[in-house]
């Protein structure tokens, strides 16, 4: 089966939502499909306990004459059509313009013992903390850097979580100059104000790292480094948040150009190159929002409406939006500079330390390789479930070397799903598994 | 509410919770490792796939990616190793 969109939008979180609302209101007949069951992406993820945020309900209940596909798994692209696996099948979805509103996922960092069950990502606890995950009574510490851990720890407490306190790596200086700023952010003052005030007897410690996860069958410790030494503290889950990086594995498989980091700032992670009018370097697609680069919510809801305009071929709406773009574009860049990570960061896993998860391949065993392929074909480093979106990122990170090309299936897949691809892309999915 | 077994064991949640949430309450331990180690979930978004587990019979579904409903039945890789241990 194959549905026809004229403007097909993958990803349903700020920049999808605000792309597929600009785009409807043009009369096109639009499409936004998701891997997860709800709207709202990471950020404004539905929380089985507590009320959305007033601009998380507001975006969602504004999307009118739009076609919400949930569940909805991208595993290849051909040439103006998208092959979806849902729980039931695959089908294939068809666009006129495609716009790329992927967002971002956390960069998690090896070290000894982040294999352990407990240790999660940050963003990652939170989310299924929101989908009733049990934390109440829990003893947990929130570790990595930036404003976003906050976030996570106000959600985690909200829930009933025993917050250990917050270990941020950024030093004490870098915080305050980031905190004083946010003057000239008044908004985003408010909310960190808000925040802080939710977290209120939760110690903040800054200039420290967590460096080693202790348990036997699950998390039993941690130790944390700062500059008077190490402390070991028990707790039942560690979440880590070392920033984002974003999705654009997507991207890649439809031969957009990706670059790596800005001039003022360096990144090991690519995003997808856009214009100002957010069109990528293949014809009629976009890209909105946190696969352009990591530049927060604000950043991809303006972003998301540009995109969704320019692609029902409103030029003025998209063009209107340009200067609040480049405004929310600023802040971005300002978080950044204030949470750069510590080099220490980069040294925490050992020769014995498992790399990729899915192959239980250890640092010792990449020494000596230089790319990605290599590395794969002899140790399997790379070669399971999550496709080295986990290790390849890590590895990337940490200056060993960066990711291989993405190629079809972009997901794990049922057989019955690769079959109804178009033989040629069936041809290179059986070269890509060999 | 919905009502679900893991690993046989009956387990309630919350209306638009997820099947990892489900599991959490039985056991920390979804997956092994090709070396045995046990694992949970990691990146709580889809991107890892340390959560995955056995669904009414289908392998490898991310439980934190799919939502609990009446019924599933839920098996953790500890789960079917307990029930073959001697």
């Amino acid at each position: 089966m194959t549905l026809r969109f004229d403007v097909l939008i993958v990803g349903a979180g700020p920049a999808g939502l605000a792309a597929a609302q600009a785009a409807a209101s043009h009369g096109a007949r639009v499409g936004l499909l998701d891997a997860q069951a709800r709207l709202g992406g990471q950020v404004w993820r539905h929380d089985v306990r507590h009320p959305a945020p007033g601009a998380a309900r507001d975006a969602i209940n504004a999307l009118k004459q739009v076609t919400f596909l949930g569940q909805h798994q991208v595993i290849a692209a051909e040439p103006q059509r998208l092959l979806v696996e849902t729980p039931q099948g695959a089908e294939h979805l068809s666009y006129a313009t495609l716009i790329l509103a992927t967002g971002a996922r956390e960069l998690l960092l090896p070290f000894p013992g982040w294999t352990l069950p407990g240790v999660t990502g940050a963003g990652g606890l939170q989310a299924l903390v929101k989908q009733a995950w049990p934390i109440a009574g829990k003893r947990v510490v929130v570790a990595g850097t930036g404003p976003l851990l906050l976030a996570a720890a106000a959600t985690l407490r909200k829930h009933g979580a025993h917050l250990l306190g917050i270990v941020e790596q950024a030093p004490q200086s870098a915080v305050h100059a980031f905190a004083r700023q946010l003057l000239h952010w008044p908004a985003r003052a408010v909310q960190a104000v808000g925040l802080r005030a939710r977290l209120a007897g939760v110690p903040y410690r800054f200039g420290s790292i967590v460096r080693h996860a202790y348990g036997e069958q699950q998390l039993g410790a941690i130790e944390i480094e700062d500059a008077h030494g190490k402390q070991r503290l028990d707790c039942d889950h560690l979440a880590l948040g070392y920033g984002l990086l974003p999705n654009t594995e997507l991207a890649q498989l439809l031969g957009c150009a990706l670059d790596y980091g800005t001039p003022e700032q360096a990144s090991a992670h690519p995003h997808v190159i856009v214009d100002r009018l957010l069109r990528t370097s293949v014809a009629d697609v976009y890209a909105a929002g946190e696969a352009c680069g990591i530049g927060g919510l604000a950043a991809a809801r303006i972003e998301g409406a540009i995109a969704g305009h320019a692609a029902a071929g409103a030029e003025a709406a998209a063009s209107a939006l340009l200067p609040r773009r480049a405004k929310e574009r600023r802040f971005a860049s300002l978080l950044a500079k204030h949470f750069a990570l510590d080099p220490r960061l980069h040294q925490l896993a050992t020769p014995q330390t498992i790399i990729c998860r899915c192959e239980d391949v250890t640092l010792s065993a990449l020494d000596g390789f230089t790319d990605a392929r290599a590395a794969k074909l002899a140790t399997r480093c790379g070669m399971g479930a999550c496709q080295g979106r986990i290790c390849g990122s890590a590895l990337a990170e940490l200056g060993r070397f960066p990711r291989s090309g993405s190629r079809p299936p972009l997901f794990p897949a049922r057989l019955s799903s690769l079959v109804q691809a178009t033989p040629s892309l069936s041809d290179e999915i059986s070269r890509s598994s060999t | 509410m919905s009502v679900l077994y893991v690993n046989g064991q009956r387990v309630e949640v919350p209306a638009g919770a997820s099947v990892a949430a489900a599991i959490a309450q039985v056991t920390a331990d979804f997956r092994r490792s090709v070396s045995g180690e046990s694992r949970a979930p990691l990146c709580g978004m889809g991107i890892c796939f340390e959560c995955r587990v056995s669904i009414d019979g289908v392998a490898h579904r991310r439980s934190c990616m799919t939502p609990a409903e009446d019924g599933m039945q839920v098996q953790t890789d500890s789960g079917r190793l307990d029930r073959h241990a001697p």
